[in-house]
């Protein structure tokens, strides 16, 4: 009897050594995958794709009563202001019809002008419009999961652009799910202009609404209201597209606000510029560029 | 006690329960809200589920499936590999290692403890994440995140109590 009970205490013990050795190399594998994530990003990004690619119908589906509930509060909250936003819209009519006849003239003198100077036009950009299905909430990620992937013509590091701003580029892409890195996550860095001065920054996120201007030169004059737009160096996107207006400048940390916030995206149009792009983790994934 | 086979099927499925409503909270945090400013703080709404079951159900949801949910959470969500696996692990082996204490306690106690605990979890996730990106995050953000994921154990845990008692009494 006294045997018997001392086997079950050792079985017991044994067991709980057991628990405690599994706990311990979960947690030792828990580190050796952060590192992985450091040291091979290919693979991991395999992993991600794959998963994602796997999810995403489910995700379609979860989002779409998201988009029926927002558009139900949108339509109550325009009634509410239909009267002042019909005079804000008469308003600003005016102002764009002026716009499009300055337009109109200006085109028009482009035409001639070009037609002189014998100048061939960049291609048309190749774009597709896509649907939002993953908004990755939480406080240390900022990016999103599209409904495309490569089976619909995205690619790594094409612009991803919402109306005519662009809100940031692809991260990762699957077979029918893509990862956007919006502007404001920490790991972006954008190489803009200030569309009056010409002074050159880069846009860097860091996971706040509102990005930093980095390595703007000190005497720059930047102030509050003042646009920021692509600059196009480092060949990632186009140079000239719209991104935020500056929004404060405090102790020379200059934020931009963005002309596009997440949480109205719903649908975003991937464009394919035809552009290399440099981005540093895409060193060697440079196939598919050349057809 | 060896029932039918749909009996055996539907044990199964009331056991898988706990890891089920957590995946689906994993997918319900990527969902697009379209609520101003929502999505940069929403709630860490798995940790409530790992938290709950590790104290009322941890042979449902042992720590090697937090560990696996962890990780299901960072592919989706975003975060680097490993972080969310780590947090959950650590929430689920010390809450269900101290589950003894929650018995007979409160609603209050418990809820409480949670805010210890998601505190810890974010932080250490903070800390994680900040090595890793080679740059200290805006705590801002976090602290919302935090003060969101506590308001929201109520409400979850609630549900979970209802689910519990309607779906898994006989375990």
């Amino acid at each position: 009897m006294k045997q018997h009970s001392g086997t079950l205490g050792r079985l017991a013990t044994l067991k709980l050594l057991a628990q405690r050795f599994a706990f311990l190399s979960l947690v030792m594998a828990s580190f050796a995958l952060m590192l992985l994530g450091k040291a091979d990003t290919i693979l991991v990004e395999r992993l991600r794709v794959a998963v994602s690619d796997t999810v995403a119908p489910l995700l379609d589906v979860m989002s779409r009563p998201a988009g029926a509930i927002a558009e139900v509060v949108g339509a109550v909250h325009d009634l509410a202001s239909l009267r002042a936003e019909n005079v804000r819209l008469k308003d600003e009519n005016a102002k764009l019809m002026h716009w499009q006849m300055v337009a109109r003239q200006l085109d028009n003198e482009n035409r001639a002008l070009r037609e002189q100077l014998n100048f061939i036009p960049d291609p048309d950009p190749s774009f597709i419009t896509t649907r939002v299905i993953g908004d990755t909430g939480g406080a240390f990620v900022h990016s999103m999961l599209i409904n495309s992937g490569t089976r619909d013509g995205v690619r790594k590091g094409q612009a991803v652009i919402a109306g005519e701003v662009l809100v940031g580029r692809i991260a990762e892409v699957g077979q029918r799910s893509a990862r956007v890195l919006l502007l404001t996550d920490i790991n972006s860095h954008i190489p803009v202009v200030l569309e009056g001065s010409r002074a050159k920054a880069i846009l860097t996120g860091d996971n706040s609404d509102r990005p930093r201007l980095s390595y703007l030169s000190p005497n720059t004059n930047a102030s509050p209201g003042d646009r920021v737009v692509t600059s196009g160096h480092g060949g990632a996107f186009p140079p000239g597209m719209p991104i935020g207006v500056i929004s404060s400048v405090q102790d020379g940390v200059v934020r931009v606000e963005p002309l596009v916030h997440r949480y109205q995206l719903e649908y975003v149009t991937v464009v394919d510029y035809g552009l290399p792009g440099i981005l540093p983790s895409e060193a060697p994934a440079a196939e598919g560029r050349d057809r | 006690m060896k029932g039918s086979v749909l009996q055996r099927l539907d044990q199964l499925v009331r056991q898988l329960l706990p890891v089920g409503l957590t995946l689906l909270l994993v997918l319900l945090d990527a969902t697009p809200t379209r609520l101003p400013g929502f999505a940069a703080v929403a709630p860490l709404l798995p940790l409530i589920s790992v938290y709950y079951w590790a104290i009322y159900r941890p042979d449902l949801l042992p720590s090697s499936v937090a560990f696996g949910l962890g990780l299901i959470n960072d592919v989706i969500i975003g975060t680097p590999l490993g972080v969310s696996s780590l947090v959950y692990l650590l929430v689920q082996g010390m809450t269900a290692s101290q589950r003894r204490f929650f018995h007979g306690k409160s609603f209050l106690v418990a809820w409480w403890a949670f805010g210890l605990v998601a505190m810890a979890a974010l932080t250490l996730q903070w800390i994680l994440v900040s090595i890793i990106f080679g740059h200290a995050l805006e705590p801002k953000a976090v602290v919302v995140e935090f003060v969101m994921t506590v308001s929201f154990y109520p409400l979850l845990s609630w549900l979970f109590v209802r689910t519990q008692l309607a779906l898994m009494r006989q375990g």
